[in-house]
């Protein structure tokens, strides 16, 4: 039934869909049943119908819409393609999940505040269809404001602590900086026509300085929304308050529509990319890369560490959009459209496994109370389920085979590796450099969740008398039925993405195609599904099912030759204690000692208070804090800055009538003297 | 085309290599006990020890997630499979097309990320310990392997371990300045890698210096056994890839069989070099503090980059 119609309309109906359950869970806001059992699992719903129609925009040609909506003469135009339409799935399977699990999440809000976020969650998701249908300048402004303001409510959802208050301003202040600098790239790109439908934007030639000009705005307005250095303040702030399936929304998708704006403006709108532009991607994706990770490895609020490991992986994605830009700058196109496919396929991958550490980092702070990692600990036992979703996240985030994070992390290996073709000598050799670069960041990655997962997860209950007990008053127990379902899906799409990639591969290769008119060679498209080749067979190859059922059948194999030659006999006992039986569970390693090392060696990077205590202090107590050196160098500089200059404007404000009354008479004096 | 030999020798070659694998160990040891005028133990000494710990019952905490259990069979088949892809006597591998060079980086990534993950299980100081210093070894090391196997990589632009050993083994025989690098940087991150003097040392059970033994603390019989046979599965598999990238002369082609005794010959030889190599190593080096390892192993890293950079300029 749903072939017939098509991924436009299709698309549109469920971004409508989505606004009209947002109006539904207002109407009968007395009654939380529906919106946990009615409204969360129809918007998921929704979202799976979304992905179907969003694979189904890639495979056929473009379609345009004009809504008789907006303004006179500004019409509401729709376009779908296939980058919309891959976004558009990546869109819908991840809100699927996050739904459910949010259906479960909020079980114990009030009937009122539960409406409440159920109009904004939707509204929000509406939103983000709405910024990847948008085809012209005018709808993409509306929806990304209303992506924004939406997103901002949803954070703010506590707003009586102070402290959120103010991580709700930081995001709407660096959003709204991002919104202005997109505003000022659409001017740019239109110069002076009249037009801002995409058509007309598209078609515009622009002089080489002034397509530079709309890059710069394009790629720091849509940075500032992604996260990217050092843009990414708000995220650490905004992710910790937000309630976890806001988060998980936030950073598995919302972070995603920057990248589709970044590739929609700078490929399609702006076209002819130039290699230097690559360089300075690539740059600032390094940057991003490492210290997105070396801050996360000096986390211990678990969800401040999912956020900055959120600024790592946008950073991961921008080394890959930055190769390819490179790349085809050059004139390379197949290697360019590799890079592309690699950035893109990590903006799927991310989403899919961030979304799901979220909604892990959500059930923890829902049945145990704790979001602090130095309280954790033994989780595994109380809550073995979501330990096992969550090892699977831990696992494809680390870049481990034969998952997800694997593959396009692979992808931008091999896109680094094809460096010997280029002809500028300086480029070449810096262009492994970043792949040694993302080498390092994913095996730091790898160091922290080991952290997050041996201390949470693992080894005994830290807690002891200083947990905070959930509102429910137990801690410990396993996650809820529907909470458990929106882990499992992403979970599985962990694996999905991971074991068959040779199909989003050809999709994404598609999606490179259509933006560029390029796509990989041949030889890359004719392997079958098994086989994941990038360029060429003798080149490079990767089979993560094989990968997978090798180990799986090794190890099997190797549990049954075990038994059967020997036993399975087993005793317990207590740990082995070196011989002093007054062992604590606070005496296991901390996250702030797991991270040591790397304060060791990386110190400079951070901006460090640590308080040592006297030898002969009777009650010694050791204390570290850790700021980002972003605050002091550049965010505090300007917010005084700002400041300064607010008091000198303000100077102006004397709250009398008629002195404002003669600033608009020497105004309109000054126009009509200048202007005539 | 016809698999069916190629399968079976894929399969006789994991054997043939996990089953050899304490013998290296076994062989290290003897040569290191004579290096430091000791009366060296048997060479079949790892195999005794394997058969002894299988033979016992298993101890293990009270509190041990199936997490603990699991990870020693985790550990092997990920040695296994690493064993299955590097080729050792032939190049024609049907399964090694499954994993690159990037991959092979990740199981062994995997690995320690599941013994990491093992060693905080039961939450003990030492676990923890270990496992810190152990993820701290691995993030330094890892990059610099990648480096030096993308010099490889370069030189044959394939990142095919069976290709890259084809091409490499096809070169005249003359001293490559690239490859030299490379070849220095990865011995370091051999040492580094397998938890040798001068950044772990295998013997100590000293709580101060210990990385790989601090994270195995808790395990006890066929448990650990997998996990000292997995360490030395790990250990032949970095001196093969060492091998086949650096002197891959001697190695059976596809197809070739008739090269296969050949092909053992000199293998066994090699083996036999860079475990006397690799214990002469040890005794003239003195175990490093922890925080001298980055500057060794960033060391590794530069030295790498120099080779993949000579490669660039000279084309060599």
């Amino acid at each position: 039934m749903l072939e017939n119609v098509s991924p436009l309309i299709g698309s549109l109906a469920i971004g409508i869909g989505w606004l009209a359950i947002a109006a539904l869970a207002l109407i009968p806001s007395g009654n939380a049943f529906f919106a946990r059992h009615v409204a969360f699992p129809l918007g998921a719903l929704a979202g799976l119908a979304l992905a179907g129609f969003g694979v189904g925009a890639v495979w056929v040609p473009a379609e345009q819409m004009t809504l008789p909506l907006g303004m006179p003469d500004l019409p509401f135009h729709l376009r779908i393609d296939p980058l919309a339409g891959f976004f558009l799935m990546l869109l819908g399977s991840v809100a699927t999940g996050i739904s459910v699990y949010a259906g479960g999440f909020f079980r114990d809000e009030a009937p009122g505040r539960l409406a409440l976020i159920g109009l904004q969650y939707h509204v929000f998701l509406a939103s983000m269809a709405f910024v990847i249908l948008a085809d012209d300048a005018y709808l993409f402004m509306v929806a990304w404001e209303t992506m924004a303001l939406s997103s901002y409510f949803l954070v703010t959802t506590d707003h009586r602590e102070p402290a959120i208050r103010s991580a709700g301003f930081l995001y709407l202040l660096i959003a709204h900086l991002g919104a202005l600098a997109i505003l000022l790239c659409f001017g740019v790109m239109h110069g002076g026509q009249g037009d801002y439908s995409f058509d007309a934007l598209r078609a515009a030639e622009l002089a080489p300085k002034w397509a530079t000009v709309a890059f710069l705005l394009a790629f720091f307005g849509f940075g500032a929304k992604a996260g990217m250095i050092p843009l990414h303040a708000w995220l650490p702030e905004a992710h910790p308050a937000a309630p976890s399936p806001v988060s998980a929304l936030m950073s598995g998708i919302m972070l995603k529509t920057a990248i589709y704006g970044m590739v929609r403006v700078i490929y399609d709108l702006i076209g002819g990319v130039r290699w230097e532009w690559g360089m300075l991607v690539l740059a600032v994706g390094a940057g991003t890369t490492l210290f997105g990770v070396l801050y996360a490895l000096m986390q211990h609020d678990l969800k401040r560490l999912l956020a900055y490991h959120s600024v790592e992986n946008v950073g991961i994605i921008l080394l890959g959009l930055g190769m390819s830009m490179l790349f085809i700058g050059f004139g390379h196109h197949a290697a360019g459209i590799l890079g592309l496919i690699a950035a893109l396929y990590h903006t799927l991958n991310h989403a899919v496994f961030k979304g799901l550490l979220f909604l892990g980092a959500g059930s923890i702070l829902h049945s145990a109370g704790l979001r602090d990692l130095n309280h954790m600990g033994g989780l595994i036992r109380t809550m073995p389920k979501t330990a096992f979703y969550f090892l699977i996240g831990a696992l494809a985030i680390s870049a481990l085979p034969p998952l997800n994070g694997f593959v396009s992390e692979w992808l931008t290996f091999q896109t680094a590796l094809q460096a010997p073709i280029l002809e500028n000598g300086v480029v070449r050799s810096l262009l492994p450099l970043f792949a040694a670069m993302l080498a390092l960041a994913g095996a730091l990655t790898a160091m922290c969740f080991v952290k997050v997962y041996g201390i949470a997860f693992l080894g005994r209950p830290r807690q002891a008398g200083r947990a905070a007990p959930a509102p429910n008053g137990d801690h410990g127990h396993d996650a809820g039925n529907m909470e458990r379902f929106g882990m499992a899906w992403l979970a599985a799409g962990c694996f999905v993405l991971g074991l068959f990639p040779t199909s989003f591969l050809l999709m994404l290769n598609r999606v490179g195609f259509s933006l560029t008119g390029h796509g990989l060679p041949n030889e890359a498209l004719e392997s079958n599904w098994l086989w994941l080749v990038p360029t060429a067979p003798e080149q490079a190859s990767y089979s993560p099912l094989i990968f997978m059922l090798v180990i799986v059948a090794v190890t099997l194999l190797t549990f049954a030759l075990v038994r059967r030659f020997y036993h399975g006999r087993v005793r317990f006992a207590d740990p082995w204690d070196c011989g002093f039986p007054e062992q604590t569970a606070r005496m296991q390693d901390t996250a702030d000692a797991f991270g040591q090392p790397i304060r060791h060696i990386f110190g400079p990077i951070y901006r460090m208070r640590r308080h040592m205590p006297a030898p002969d202090d009777p009650a010694p107590r050791f204390s570290i804090e850790i700021e980002d050196r972003h605050w002091t160098l550049l965010y505090l500089p300007v917010a005084r800055l700002s400041g300064l200059l607010s008091s000198k404007i303000g100077l102006l404000q004397r709250g009398r009538i008629s002195i404002y009354l003669l600033y608009s008479f020497l105004t309109l004096i000054a126009l009509l003297v200048f202007v005539r | 085309m016809n698999y069916a030999p190629g399968i079976g020798f894929q399969i006789l070659q994991s054997v043939f290599v996990v089953l050899a694998a304490p013998l290296l160990m076994g062989w290290v040891n003897q040569c290191r006990a004579w290096l430091q005028n000791r009366s060296a133990p048997s060479l079949w000494l790892p195999y005794f020890t394997l058969a002894k710990l299988f033979h016992k019952d298993a101890v293990i905490a009270r509190d041990a997630s199936p997490l603990f259990r699991l990870t020693p069979y985790i550990l092997f088949g990920c040695m296994w499979l690493a064993a299955g892809i590097v080729p050792v006597l032939a190049t024609d591998l049907p399964f090694a097309p499954a994993a690159d060079i990037i991959a092979l980086v990740g199981v062994f990534a995997l690995a320690r990320v599941f013994s990491a993950l093992a060693a905080m299980d039961i939450g003990t100081s030492f676990g923890g310990l270990g496992a810190r210093r152990e993820m701290l070894i691995g993030f330094l090391a890892e990059p610099a392997m990648l480096m030096t196997l993308f010099t490889a990589a370069f030189i044959s632009g394939s990142t095919q371990l069976t290709t890259i050993v084809e091409t490499l083994a096809h070169r005249e025989f003359a001293i490559y300045p690239s490859l030299a690098f490379a070849a220095v940087a990865f011995v370091m991150v051999l040492l580094a890698e397998n938890a040798r003097i001068p950044i772990d040392n295998p013997s100590t059970h000293l709580e101060l210096t210990m990385i790989h033994e601090a994270m195995i603390l808790e395990y006890s019989a066929r448990h650990l056994a997998l996990i000292e046979w997995a360490v030395a599965i790990k250990l032949f598999a970095y001196m093969t890839i060492g091998i086949a990238l650096f002197v891959p002369w001697g190695i059976a082609e596809a197809g070739n069989w008739a090269a296969l005794p050949v092909a053992f010959a000199s293998l066994a030889l090699k083996l036999a070099f860079a475990g006397a190599g690799l214990a002469l190593l040890e005794s003239q080096l003195a175990k490093l503090r922890l925080f001298l390892a980055p500057e060794f192993l960033s060391a590794a890293f530069l030295l790498a980059v120099l080779g993949m950079l000579t490669h660039f300029l000279v084309r060599g």
